[in-house]
């Protein structure tokens, strides 16, 4: 049996709950003078740490252009799929709400690609629902192979797979996955994922274990902000990134701190993140975690997303389209869409925004010849 | 020496006057790196296979990089294993020609430390396949010795972890791979300062590669000149001479003293 973080979550939470009540402005000042560990996360993340942001920001600011450099990846995801059987309280792709299902066909993903590929972008996240029997592990696959020889860079979000499926995914030149808990707070999370598979909190968690077994180089995982109580679901997604980060040392960390916008018939966020908290979240994971890449989507508007771009972030998505087919036809704000989209400039104009940020844009950070078959 | 005899760099048969390579990441434009290159004056620049696309005449860095100044070294970071490096630099020689290839081989983000086995087995296969190959090492003196037998064209030892720009944290391996190598020591990653520099030139490093003390400084273009002076000055250093330490005696308990002391 390989080592598994499932076990260690009841005690993590435990531990983080107390050290979150625990910290004080004094505890916070003096971790910022000293070397930082993951241990550290209940601390940065804690109200007490809130008096401290600038002094983080700085610090993140710095430790973000030695790593990383004065450069931001782009990347757009590319939605297979809508169909799912799951029934998520806050998700637009819910199998309870009346949408038009779409699974688009080998030329039509082909199309969507091109559009994406057309602007300049070279980076693609491919998305599904879970709904394996309307859009399961063989097509995506497919599309895969079919995308690979044109991409710098192809990554997957889609159901919780086994080592053998996401072996199979590696060998089709999928070089990423993303696969977001959304919250670490199981008593929360059975709450709010009341039918379909992903229901298993804890086979859920597995998943990402199995992808960085089957070799993913890199693993993204993050917490949907606004369901649970938000300084706790940020600590342990830091320390979740930090276990996985030393349990594959091989694999690149991406951390996301999506909040939730909600859909039409969804909930509203029972916890809401203001600006200040998000930013606070973003700054502790780059000082804790100062090899991750930190991933901002088009879910949080422009105007902060350009704040954000100093502060730690490396990887944004632009110009997105959140439903199967969003690139070649459908309006923006598509029913159909798994979330609405905030920042909706177009590719050039968030290139020219970052580029103003003092930044360059890389469109390709990848390539092809890392990915295949070895032959030893 | 005197200060008018040419004094060149020279990797595989290629001259260079100037002992400073420089690398491409990291820079908040292409135009900002291109005006730092030039105040380097640099005439070998390295670029990530990763980053750009050698298949694209539009590709933004590649643009930025005036090849008729500068030799282009594509180099292979990224790369976790021999197979992945020796493919990439494979691809790159199809697409653009070019045979000479920086070798990094680094199979961890975290630190990015070069993997040395896996590094041996690529430069032996490139070198097989007529390849002009500049690994980068960790200061290991055996691993160096092995990569000239096999036929490598410099060492490229790094002085710290790369990005850290803790200077010349490895001096003592590094004393001894340029006593031992009969190709060009680079010293290549952890130069934080053009002070680092200047020692790695005056411990007598052919040549060193800097990036990341550049791209993040707050004025790349000035401290690209920095680096510079400091290469240049460091050299002149090495080939000049230099006095060394005086071994002064310590005075406090001589070993001798007895010679001087009255008879009890």
């Amino acid at each position: 049996m390989s080592p598994a973080f499932w076990p260690l979550l009841e005690q993590l939470t435990t531990d983080a709950k107390r050290r979150l009540a625990e910290a004080n402005p004094e505890q916070v000042r003096k971790a910022l003078t000293r070397r930082l560990t993951p241990a550290d996360a209940p601390l940065l993340v804690s109200e007490a740490a809130g008096q401290f942001i600038e002094v983080m920001a700085h610090l993140a600011r710095r430790l973000t252009i030695l790593r990383f450099g004065r450069v931001i990846t782009l990347y757009a995801p590319l939605y297979l799929s809508n169909y799912c059987q799951n029934q998520c309280l806050y998700c637009g792709f819910s199998a309870r709400r009346p949408i038009e299902r779409i699974a688009l066909g080998l030329e039509q993903v082909e199309q969507e690609a091109d559009i994406i590929l057309s602007q300049g972008i070279r980076h693609l996240l491919l998305v599904t629902g879970e709904a394996p029997e309307k859009y399961g592990l063989d097509r995506i696959v497919e599309a895969a192979r079919r995308l690979r020889p044109r991409v710098a860079s192809l990554s997957v979000e889609i159901f919780p797979c086994s080592l053998t499926d996401y072996r199979r995914l590696v060998s089709a030149g999928v070089d990423g996955l993303v696969l977001y808990q959304e919250t670490y707070q199981p008593q929360v999370y059975a709450r709010l994922h009341p039918a379909g598979p992903k229901s298993d909190f804890a086979a859920r968690l597995a998943a990402i274990e199995a992808g960085g077994e089957a070799g993913m180089r890199s693993l993204g995982v993050g917490a949907l902000l606004g369901l649970a109580p938000p300084r706790l679901d940020a600590c342990l997604l830091i320390q979740h990134a930090a276990w996985l980060e030393r349990r594959f040392p091989r694999s690149r960390l991406a951390i996301s701190f999506p909040r939730l916008r909600p859909v039409p018939g969804g909930i509203e966020a029972e916890h809401p993140v203001d600006d200040k908290l998000l930013v606070q979240f973003i700054l502790a994971a780059r000082l804790l975690l100062p090899d991750a890449e930190i991933v901002v989507s088009t879910r949080e508007p422009a105007a902060l997303r350009d704040r954000l771009l100093g502060l730690g972030v490396t990887r944004i998505s632009a110009g997105s389209r959140t439903s199967p087919g969003g690139y070649s036809g459908k309006a923006m704000d598509d029913h159909a869409g798994q979330f609405f989209t905030e920042d909706r400039r177009s590719v050039s104009e968030v290139i020219q925004a970052v580029r103003a940020a003092g930044l360059d844009v890389a469109l390709k950070d990848f390539d092809a010849a890392f990915c295949g078959e070895k032959s030893t | 020496m005197e200060g008018t005899k040419p004094d060149k760099l020279v990797i595989a048969g290629v001259e260079f006057s100037s002992r400073l390579l420089m690398g491409t990441g990291k820079f908040a434009s292409p135009e900002i790196m291109a005006r730092a290159l030039e105040a380097s004056g640099t005439e070998l620049v390295t670029a990530a296979l990763r980053r750009v696309d050698l298949n694209d005449p539009q590709d933004n860095l590649l643009r930025a990089i005036d090849r008729r100044r500068y030799r282009l070294l594509p180099n292979t970071s990224g790369a976790r294993d021999a197979e992945e490096a020796v493919r990439l630099a494979r691809l790159a020689r199809a697409a653009s020609g070019i045979a000479w290839v920086k070798l990094e081989v680094t199979p961890e983000p975290t630190h990015l430390l070069p993997d040395p086995i896996e590094t041996l087995r690529a430069a032996e296969v490139l070198v097989r396949e007529g390849f002009v190959v500049l690994p980068y090492i960790n200061a290991d003196p055996l691993l160096a010795r092995r990569l000239e037998e096999a036929g490598c064209a410099t060492v490229m030892p790094l002085a710290a972890p790369i990005g850290t720009g803790r200077g010349l944290k490895t001096r003592d391996q590094i004393g001894i791979i340029i006593e031992q190598s009969r190709v060009p020591v680079v010293v290549d990653a952890g130069l934080g300062l053009p002070s680092h520099a200047a020692e790695s030139m005056e411990l007598g490093a052919a040549a060193v590669l800097v990036n990341t003390a550049v791209a993040a400084a707050e004025d790349p273009v000035t401290m690209a000149r920095a680096f510079r002076l400091a290469v240049e000055a460091g050299r002149l250093a090495f080939l000049s001479g230099p006095m060394g330490e005086s071994p002064r005696a310590q005075a406090s308990s001589p070993l001798t003293g007895f010679l001087w002391e009255e008879p009890k």
